[in-house]
């Protein structure tokens, strides 16, 4: 398979990224998400593109969903094989693409709703049992990768630019309360179907305009506990930190951040607050092998709304903006007028600090 | 001449809004403009060219005397290496402003991002000079050489710093003029920021006197705030460096 179709002209750009998230939970139509992301054309060079939509699978919406892309006819059997060993499958069928002009050696789509056998949890965390599944299936399934395992959400993404891959996914199909999408330009690796931005870990997922200078430090850490980078980009390590950080290490977001991109030393030794001075001492010293070096802009989707965050030193853009129950983070403003029309308030990302949208019901839940 | 931007790729933009200047248009009044990259770009005749909507990156970049005026905010990378003009934004503006910048104003009403005003240089009677209403993030004045950075601080919320860290790193020349206090943790080494004298008010009133008047904002009280001026100790500040 022609994986590495490369243009024959260079094209000067970097990644574009787009979220939106309606805290309400009302759909937002994909054509919003399209449009903005066309807006950004100009960000990325058709070696990928990709979407997640979260709220789009109510009728299963307790089991999780793997979305699978197998390389050759047989993944799919050699996939449901070994899930039937390790998993109840509730329901699998394709996911529905239809013949696009500009999109090809796409690989097999498969989506299975599946939980995690009980015979074989043995008092197990069910959500460290499917982490354990999905790294085995991307190790040792031969030609199957898993693109997403949450809940009620699934990415769709390819080779191509964001119009044609939203056209082949038929993503008009789907209801969902959050879309978030990446357009493509990779610098340090080649554009494959599995290498396309979201990645997803369970409920998060991640798009990414940047590189991890960090990222051989950043796969070791997250191999000690389990994850096993497989998809031949930086990116994707970031999706497995979130979830070691957020689910396992029971991190709040902004903890989380704070792991990722903490303030420089020279900023922590004038902090004249003890406490404080005291945790983010013991933030960068619990945590080194979190920190992403490097630029990089990260939008990353979760069950309860959407975060966004830059690296310490703002070397990728991000913007974040409202309207009405809509909040919207985003590689270029323009995007956000382009995907909703001119925001109620918009405001660029501060470095290292993240800036999240929660679903309304999720904010009274906590209160 | 008023042209519609929506379903232009901003090629066909620029070159409509070129071959019109080559006919001799003076005023172009640009709508729907989302996203549009290097508007201006180029274009060395002093015309007038409004933007409503959002433009892209790279404003007015490379530019040599049109003077735009946009509606709302701005994006990043406005005035790239700009020689001469005005860029105006009500709003506020992205990173990378006025990288390289050597000539013209760029006025922004509202804050800027990171890495404003970096290697901005002057030559002769060319001076860059830019005004921000706000304030600015990390890296501003980033090995300046040149020209004139103003930074107002107007409508902060009080005890918020107006610059942020890395301000004037490797800065060897021109001026900075902040409106209030400047941490000194937040300056690398090798610059100085001092209190301004009397000389100094008249150069930042004939300054901003015309950003004031782009605004309708009260020049004199904002003249007669506090100011604290960031010059660098040498023009050379890395000239031991290499030959001890």
């Amino acid at each position: 398979m022609d994986m590495h179709r490369l243009p024959p002209f260079k094209i000067h750009a970097a990644c574009g990224t787009l979220g939106i998230l309606d805290r309400t939970r009302a759909a937002v139509p994909a054509e919003d998400i399209v449009r903005g992301m066309a807006n950004m054309r100009e960000r990325g060079n058709g070696l990928g593109a990709g979407y997640v939509g979260y709220g789009i699978y109510p009728e299963h919406a307790d089991d999780y969903c793997l979305h699978m892309m197998g390389l050759d006819d047989g993944a799919r059997e050699r996939l449901r094989s070994y899930l039937q060993t390790v998993c109840n499958i509730r329901h699998d069928e394709p996911i529905q693409t239809r013949p696009t002009p500009t999109i090809h050696d796409e690989p097999i789509l498969w989506r299975w709703f599946v939980q995690p056998r009980e015979d074989k949890l043995a008092g197990r965390d069910p959500e460290d049992y499917l982490v354990n599944v999905v790294m085995t299936i991307n190790r040792d399934v031969e030609g199957c990768y898993i693109a997403s395992s949450g809940k009620n959400m699934g990415i769709f993404k390819g080779v191509g630019y964001p119009e044609p891959i939203a056209e082949y996914y038929r993503l008009e199909e789907y209801n969902a309360h959050c879309w978030i999408a990446h357009t493509r330009f990779p610098t340090n690796t080649g554009g494959w179907w599995g290498g396309a931005h979201p990645f997803g870990l369970l409920q998060w997922s991640i798009v990414h305009n940047g590189e991890l200078s960090s990222y051989g430090v950043n796969k070791r850490y997250v191999a000690s506990f389990g994850y096993e980078c497989t998809l031949f980009t930086d990116s994707e390590v970031i999706s497995y930190m979130l979830d070691l950080l957020c689910r396992r290490h029971r991190l709040t977001i902004e903890q989380a951040a704070l792991a990722m991109a903490p303030p420089e030393w020279e900023e922590v030794d004038r902090v004249t607050d003890p406490a404080r001075k005291r945790m983010l001492t013991i933030m960068r010293q619990t945590y080194p092998g979190a920190l992403l070096n490097g630029p990089f802009a990260v939008i990353a989707g979760h069950d309860g709304g959407m975060v966004g965050l830059s690296d310490r030193l703002k070397l990728r853009p991000l913007v974040a903006a409202e309207k009405g129950a809509r909040g919207y983070i985003a590689s270029e403003e323009a995007a956000i007028w382009a995907a909703g029309g001119q925001p109620e308030k918009s405001w660029p990302v501060v470095a290292g600090q993240p800036v999240r949208f929660d679903l309304y019901e999720a904010k009274e839940a906590a209160a | 001449m008023r042209i519609d931007a929506s379903g232009l790729h901003y090629r066909q933009l620029n070159q409509q809004i070129k071959a019109a200047v080559a006919e001799g248009e003076t005023e172009f009044e640009l709508v729907n403009v989302c996203g549009h990259r290097y508007l201006g770009s180029g274009i060395d005749q002093p015309v007038n060219i409004r933007v409503e909507g959002i433009p892209g990156n790279d404003l007015g970049a490379f530019m040599s005397g049109p003077r735009i005026r946009c509606s709302g905010n701005a994006q990043d990378g406005i005035g790239n290496t700009m020689d001469d003009g005005l860029v105006v934004i009500p709003g506020h503006a992205g990173d990378v402003m006025g990288y390289s910048m050597r000539g013209g104003c760029i006025y922004v009403r509202g804050n800027a991002g990171y890495r404003i005003g970096i290697h901005m240089k002057s030559y002769l009677d060319k001076e860059p000079v830019v005004i921000i209403g706000g304030r600015v993030r990390d890296f501003c004045g980033e090995y300046l050489a040149g020209g004139k950075l103003i930074v107002l601080g107007l409508d902060q919320p009080a005890g918020e710093p107006l610059v942020g860290k890395y301000c004037a790193t490797g800065m060897h020349g021109g001026t900075m003029y902040v409106r209030g206090e400047v941490d000194p943790a937040l300056l690398r080494p090798g610059v100085s920021a001092t209190e301004i004298g009397d000389d100094d008010r008249q150069v930042l009133r004939d300054l901003l006197a015309p950003y004031c008047a782009e605004f309708s904002l009260p020049l004199d009280e904002i003249v007669g705030g506090l100011f604290v001026r960031i010059t660098p100790h040498t023009a050379r500040p890395y000239g031991q460096l290499y030959a001890y």
